[in-house]
């Protein structure tokens, strides 16, 4: 188990610079997630923490240690891919038992080995069978095996759930999170899907075109992000011009055209650095519809009108027209939707809302 | 009406694909019919099954001394044509070497070019350099001759593994020798086995190239029934021919089996 570091990392092919000046720090034992849309740049990360890229520029540390010049069969990392990458022609347990080959474990240790990691994946009797003869889950929980049965420093994982379908996803991301606990391995996971990167991480790494927009616990990126980019990556948001009156140790005022005064406590208000123009955040589940004319305590309150329905069981997604803007908003709801057409007020409190900067 | 029409299109069509498969498999029938004739001319009527013929040819010197030479010709031309074939495919798939599509032209480029002016070439060329004529031209020629087809059929295979198998066998402690041993080679090897096959068929009965590249007094079995059908039409070659066809035909059927075997043990 080690931390991985990454200095100054620049990687260019050909003129195109796929990821611009970064810098990472993964602590040891932690689950990080590279979150990001496609061609952002996450894999080529994880490829030159892997060795399977030379990065342009920079450095890259695993426990301490300067890794660039060190080849990706020195590095004692277990990685595993998108289409799981099982050897065809070999049995599952010489599959798992592939990379203790070529480590110091004495022969008759490699069988108990392997079945333990069988085990751990919850495979107990597959070890004679050959990959193709298992299912697409199966096949991955074994990549995973074979990946952690050599103790690796680090685990690299690329989009490991995404050729699963939708259930088997589910299943298998709460069984790697249960996993990762029970070995405490330092991981690093790179998805596109963000329900995903919430679950499980310790740590999102929120990219964007080849750079980190930002770094944080799952509950930080979602309620305070540092961008819009970030706020409407990771579900939607409503992004409302705003002016800071004033910015103390308690918080900030801000003053909106659409919804009047708001102030915002002092954790969702970092992002400003005093008066002057800014943006208010406010993710869509976060703003609610109610009856024409409501004012309930402690929220913030303006009419609306409602334009557009998308009736999804548990809950709807309206967009609503306030003011000069149309907002979305996304609601549980128990009886029936409002309709299409109607007056209603939209309501959020300020606390739910967050402040950036403007770009 | 339509439907009898297009029924006896039909029928047309399928005579027409009878006639041809005759007109090319009735010569080599006849061949194979007329090696087990007791008779003493070469033709029908046959009098007779017999194993004369074969007996015959096993006592020829001449023939024999061919068929080795055809033999050690075409395993050595099966051994450094795939070796070769092989070295070319991984540089020309797996590291990306600058010009490679110009290399690969180049290197399948014997199938396209006529055997006769390949065959020409060389010799000239040869002679330009002032290097008489050898066994070792000979299978210089014939190296030539099939590495494209080693290329092609490997190239094939090797494009269609996936470099991520590889990069899984590197992630796990395995060096790059360790893992084209462990996992590109046993996942290539049935193309290797057809590669090989081919050049070794392709050799054994290669004819054209042959004839201007041998030296003096060394015959080959396709040259060797070029040089008896000179004389007469002798039943021996009818029962040689028997044999090639078996060798030729037969090998490569053998070679499938074997490798649909193999893959289907590692579930490819
Ligand atoms: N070998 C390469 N040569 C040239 N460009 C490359 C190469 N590899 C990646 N790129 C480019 O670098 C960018 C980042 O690619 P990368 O694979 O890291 O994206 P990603 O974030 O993993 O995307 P995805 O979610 O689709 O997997 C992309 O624009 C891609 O086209
Ligand atoms: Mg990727």
């Amino acid at each position: 188990m080690s931390s991985v570091t990454l200095k100054n990392i620049v990687k260019r092919f050909g003129s195109f610079t796929a990821v611009h000046q970064t810098d990472l720090e993964i602590p040891e034992g932690a689950f990080v997630t590279l979150l990001g849309p496609s061609g952002c740049g996450k894999t080529t990360n994880l490829r030159m923490i892997a060795g399977l890229l030379d990065p342009t520029e920079g450095e890259i540390l695993i426990g301490g240690k300067r890794v660039n010049d060190v080849p990706i069969h020195k590095r004692n990392l277990g990685i595993v891919f998108q289409n799981y990458a099982l050897f065809p022609h070999k049995t599952v347990a010489d599959n798992i038992a592939f990379g203790l080959k070529y480590r110091d474990v004495p022969k008759d240790q490699i069988a108990g080995k392997v079945q333990d990691a069988l085990d751990l994946v919850q495979l107990p009797d597959v070890g004679s069978r050959y990959p193709k003869e298992l299912s697409g889950g199966q096949q991955q929980r074994i990549a995973l095996a074979r990946a952690i049965v050599i103790e690796p420093d680090v685990l690299l994982l690329d989009e490991p759930l995404s050729a699963l379908d939708a259930n088997l996803r589910e299943d298998m991301r709460v069984e790697l999170k249960r996993i990762q606990d029970q070995i405490g391995v330092t991981t690093l996971f790179v998805t596109h899907d963000q329900s995903e990167a919430l679950a499980m991480s310790d740590q999102i790494v929120v990219m964007s075109a080849g750079r980190v927009e930002q770094v944080g616990a799952p509950e930080e990126v979602y309620n305070n992000p540092a961008s819009e980019f970030v706020a409407n990556f990771l579900g939607a948001s409503n992004v409302i011009d705003a002016e800071c009156r004033a910015k103390n140790a308690e918080g900030a005022q801000l003053d909106t055209p659409l919804f009047g005064k708001v102030t915002l406590p002092a954790e969702k208000s970092v992002r400003l650095s005093g008066a002057g123009p800014a943006k208010l955040v406010l993710r869509a589940e976060k703003l609610q519809v109610m009856e024409e004319g409501a004012a309930p305590e402690g929220l913030i309150t303006a009419p609306a009108t409602i334009e557009t329905v998308d009736y999804q069981g548990q809950t709807v997604r309206y967009f609503v027209r306030v003011g000069d803007a149309q907002l979305q908003a996304l609601n549980m709801i128990d009886e029936r939707p409002f309709e299409k057409g109607s007056a209603a007020t939209v309501g959020f409190r300020p606390q739910d809302g967050s402040a950036l900067a403007p770009a | 009406m339509a439907a009898r029409d297009s029924s006896l299109g039909w029928h047309l069509i399928r005579g027409y694909a009878m006639a041809v498969y005759l007109f090319m498999f009735l010569p080599i029938i006849v061949v194979v019919l007329l090696s087990f004739n007791a008779s003493q001319f070469g033709s029908f009527p046959m009098t007779g099954f017999s194993f004369r013929w074969f007996g015959e040819l096993w006592n020829n010197e001449a023939i024999l001394r061919a068929f080795r030479t055809s033999l050690v010709l075409g395993l050595l031309t099966a051994l450094i044509s795939t070796t070769l074939g092989v070295l070319a495919s991984l540089a020309l798939v797996r590291y990306k070497v600058p010009g490679a599509n110009t290399i690969s032209t180049i290197l399948i480029a014997p199938i396209l070019v006529p055997e006769v002016v390949l065959a020409v070439a060389l010799l000239l060329f040869l002679n330009f350099l002032g290097v008489p004529k050898s066994f070792g031209l000979l299978l210089f020629g014939h190296v030539i001759f099939t590495l494209p087809f080693v290329i092609l059929v490997v190239q094939a295979r090797l494009v269609a593994i996936r470099r991520d198998i590889e990069e899984a066998a590197l992630s796990l402690g395995a060096s790059p020798v360790q893992t084209f041993f462990q996992v590109t080679l046993p996942l290539m090897l049935p193309a290797v086995m057809a590669g090989a096959l081919f050049a070794f068929t392709i050799s054994f009965d290669d004819i054209t190239g042959t004839l201007f590249w041998k030296p003096g007094g060394v015959e080959t079995v396709p040259t060797q029934i070029f040089a008896m059908l000179r004389n007469s039409i002798s039943p021996e070659i009818n029962a040689l021919g028997t044999v090639m066809i078996v060798m030729t035909v037969g090998l490569p059927l053998v070679g499938a089996a074997i490798a649909r075997q193999m893959s289907k043990k590692s579930g490819l």
